[in-house]
């Protein structure tokens, strides 16, 4: 077999049943395999970078390892951003790229670009793929190390001629990396020790993460915090993670978070956190972080264990297996009923935040407040919508007045905060998951970043709502310029905003249009009942900002409130 | 505080860049660095001398070990070592001052491993504090050139 013929069935043998991309010459012989190969499917995108966060949105919302396939030079530095993008947010995707023939590495011949170079810090693992005979396992190895342990972004570059010279296909039946040990066992000893910390305290938080959703521990952990009663908050990464509408729910903490979370990790005696990394965006000003507070972090990373804050008791292991053990020690014992008793003045304190300072907005008859649209959408879908963020203000009111009850269903560029995300993942997640509404909810400047990818939803008939909070504006860091530069709004004001409504319409899709807040309802009622992809565009109140938020480098207790 | 950290790891291209970039892309320091192939040829060995305080070694260690490439990873600071550095020192070697370098080579156990006209050029191994020493008091003679190999280090015993 050659090259091309071994990867294409090392694939198929893989289970990869999606693969998104972009062809070129280097990867010619690739799709002259994919054209008669009838189990991997192939989207073919309008942008690389639209390829790789579709694989992204795709393993986000499936669990699946996402793939990207693209070709040498451009086709590969386009990717980079989308690869940037999953390595902060650790979701399994393997790209592939198409690399100029083996003789010609390093001349600067056409379309070259030195990309396992380029992405060396950006992915998990990369390869160079020299010979044909190493094609399979390296394929297989990618798979692996994408999807194991803490998962990541894994890049293999294959050169013209290993595609077209032959070897014999051998997949390998085990993957062996002496170098990539993974420990998914919680210590047990630690485990203990944490439970003992835990049951003398009487103000604990847990704080949670994305690693809940990528370990597939939401049900544990619902079942451990309900039989203790402790309150939970999450990360971006973990909208999800823990029903949004569970009492014990907090909602998300942070530089925009609400203001009982806040408030109970700095109050808090100790707090537990699970797959979730201390990112600045979530301490606010680190020296000052719950100060009063033990620290017990699980993690599977032991690199983000002491990395950002001192912790107590660090457990290096697979979050559900650290709860599932941690659950064992504790249910159904008397100690456990007594304490949830023990911590219920907590709770009580923390009802008090919550409904002092409750997540709120100054509503007005005339002009549409974004938050307000985000509302609908949670009480139009009943929550049961797939949701994807762009990055801004939008992603913010998306993550605060929308309730997520189940983990996958919000899809957010949490590390990189990567504009024009939102859309290609909702693509993506919509070839995951077809019968499922999912909902972009998108900035008319995030929108413009990965646009020309409506071509895709249309060509393969992937009905995506986008709802565009269109406030002329790119309002973040409008709003940053607004709070701390004395309102220059320097170069963030768009007045030149295409008509979303025509622009769908010229790619075959359909446009609606909102500018009354009481339209808004019946404007994403039709939008949602399209049968195709559709933008939904909702002009809305172009002053309106994000609370609470906490300045930068200020304490989580110093928030600004509405 | 100054670490010596030994590192295995797969020899194959890209190995190198993958560990410097690691020091570099989240700002620790490399003093020094040595790399060859071991015994068995798929694997080499990096002897790393870097610096930082506690908490900035613990994630040097930590990121160095989450390496794919990376098969160990130990830090041989405070354990009882054996380390050596070898240098190459041009120095003057005037018809005044080629005395003074002979002592300093006999001495110090040193070669001279080139002569030209007016220079020699010696060879020297031996622990931080020796090279130091060596160097120090070369200097008043005349040092032309230094090239050293960086730090190498073995633990002693089994």
């Amino acid at each position: 077999m050659n090259g091309a013929e071994i990867f294409v069935k090392a694939l198929a043998d893989l289970g990869v049943d999606v693969v998104f991309g972009y062809p070129g010459g280097a990867v010619l012989h690739i799709y002259d395999e994919l054209f008669k190969n009838t189990k991997v499917r192939h989207f073919l995108c309008r942008h690389e970078q639209g390829a790789v966060h579709m694989a992204d949105g795709y393993a986000r919302a499936s669990g699946r390892t996402g793939v990207a396939l693209v070709t040498s030079g451009p086709g590969a530095t386009n990717t980079v951003t989308g690869i940037a993008t999953a390595y902060m947010d650790s979701i399994p995707i393997v790209v592939f790229s198409g690399q100029v023939p083996t003789l010609m590495i390093g001349n600067d011949a056409f379309q070259e670009a030195d990309i396992v170079g380029i992405t060396r810090p950006c992915t998990k693992h990369n390869y160079l793929v020299k010979e044909t005979k190493d094609l399979a396992r390296i394929v297989k190895e990618a798979f692996y190390l994408a999807s194991t342990g803490r998962p990541g972004p894994v890049l293999v570059d294959i050169p013209k001629d290993v595609l077209m010279s032959s070897a014999e296909y051998i997949l390998p039946k085990e993957v062996a990396v002496r170098g990539y040990h993974p420990n998914y066992e919680g210590h047990p000893k630690q485990v203990e020790s944490a439970i003992r910390l835990l049951m003398e305290k009487e103000r604990p938080v847990l704080y949670v993460g994305g690693g809940i959703i990528l370990s597939g521990a939401a049900a544990p952990l619902a079942e451990f915090a309900r039989i203790l009663g402790i309150p939970v908050t999450t990360t971006l990464m973990g909208m999800g993670a823990f029903p949004g509408t569970d009492p014990l729910n907090l909602g998300m903490l942070g530089m925009h978070g609400t203001y009982q979370a806040n408030m109970a990790i700095s109050h808090s005696d100790l707090i537990l956190a699970l797959g979730a990394r201390f990112d600045d965006r979530v301490t606010g000003k680190v020296d000052e972080f719950a100060p009063h507070a033990k620290i017990v972090h699980v993690d599977i990373d032991p690199t983000s264990i002491q990395k950002n804050v001192p912790v107590d008791i660090p457990i290096v292991g697979d979050v559900k297996d650290v709860l599932k053990k941690m659950i064992k020690l504790v249910k159904g014992t008397k100690e456990a009923a007594a304490y949830r008793e023990k911590i219920a003045p907590w709770r009580e304190q923390i009802g008090k935040w919550a409904r002092t300072h409750p997540l709120s907005y100054k509503k007005s008859a005339g002009k549409i407040k974004p938050q307000y649209v985000v509302e609908k959408i949670y009480e139009i879908t009943k929550g049961d919508a797939v949701i994807a963020t762009e990055v801004g203000q939008n992603q913010m009111w998306a993550a605060q007045f929308y309730k997520y009850d189940h983990p996958r269903t919000f899809l957010s560029s949490g590390g990189l905060g990567t504009m024009g995300y939102g859309f290609p993942a909702a693509i993506g997640a919509q070839v995951a998951m077809p019968g499922r509404l999912v909902i972009d909810i998108a900035g008319d400047g995030s929108i413009q970043m990965n646009i020309q990818e409506l071509a895709t939803a249309v060509q393969y008939r992937l009905p995506v709502k986008v709802v565009i909070l269109n406030n002329g504006a790119l309002g973040m860091v409008r709003q940053w310029q607004e709070l701390f530069f004395q309102g220059k709004y320097s170069q963030t004001c768009l007045p030149q905003i295409p008509d979303f409504v025509k622009l769908a319409e010229a790619y075959g899709a359909a446009g609606f249009r909102a500018t009354r807040t009481e339209e808004v309802a019946g404007v994403l009622k039709k939008g949602f009942a399209a049968k195709g992809p559709a933008f939904i565009d909702i002009l809305c109140d172009p002053n309106e900002m994000v609370y609470p938020m906490v300045p930068a480098g200020a304490p989580l207790t110093k928030m600004l409130l509405v | 505080m100054r670490h010596t950290i030994s590192v295995l790891v797969e020899n194959e291209f890209g190995v190198l860049s993958r560990v410097s970039g690691l020091f570099s892309g989240r700002g620790f320091n490399i003093e020094s660095l040595s790399v060859a192939e071991t015994t068995d040829p798929s694997v080499s060995r990096m002897t790393i001398v870097t610096s930082g305080n506690d908490q900035i070694i613990e994630q040097i260690l930590k990121q160095l070990n989450k390496l794919i490439s990376v098969i160990k990873v130990v830090d041989l600071t405070g354990a009882e070592t054996v380390d050596r550095e070898l240098v190459l020192v041009k120095v003057n070697a005037d018809p005044e001052t080629k005395a003074e370098v002979l002592r300093l080579v006999d001495i110090f156990r040193a070669k001279i491993v080139d002569v030209a006209p007016r220079c020699y050029t010696v060879e020297m191994t031996g622990d931080e504090a020796k090279v130091k020493a060596f160097l120090q008091l070369l200097r008043p003679v005349g040092i032309k050139e230094v090239v050293r190999t960086g730090l190498v280090s073995i633990a002693r015993g089994m």
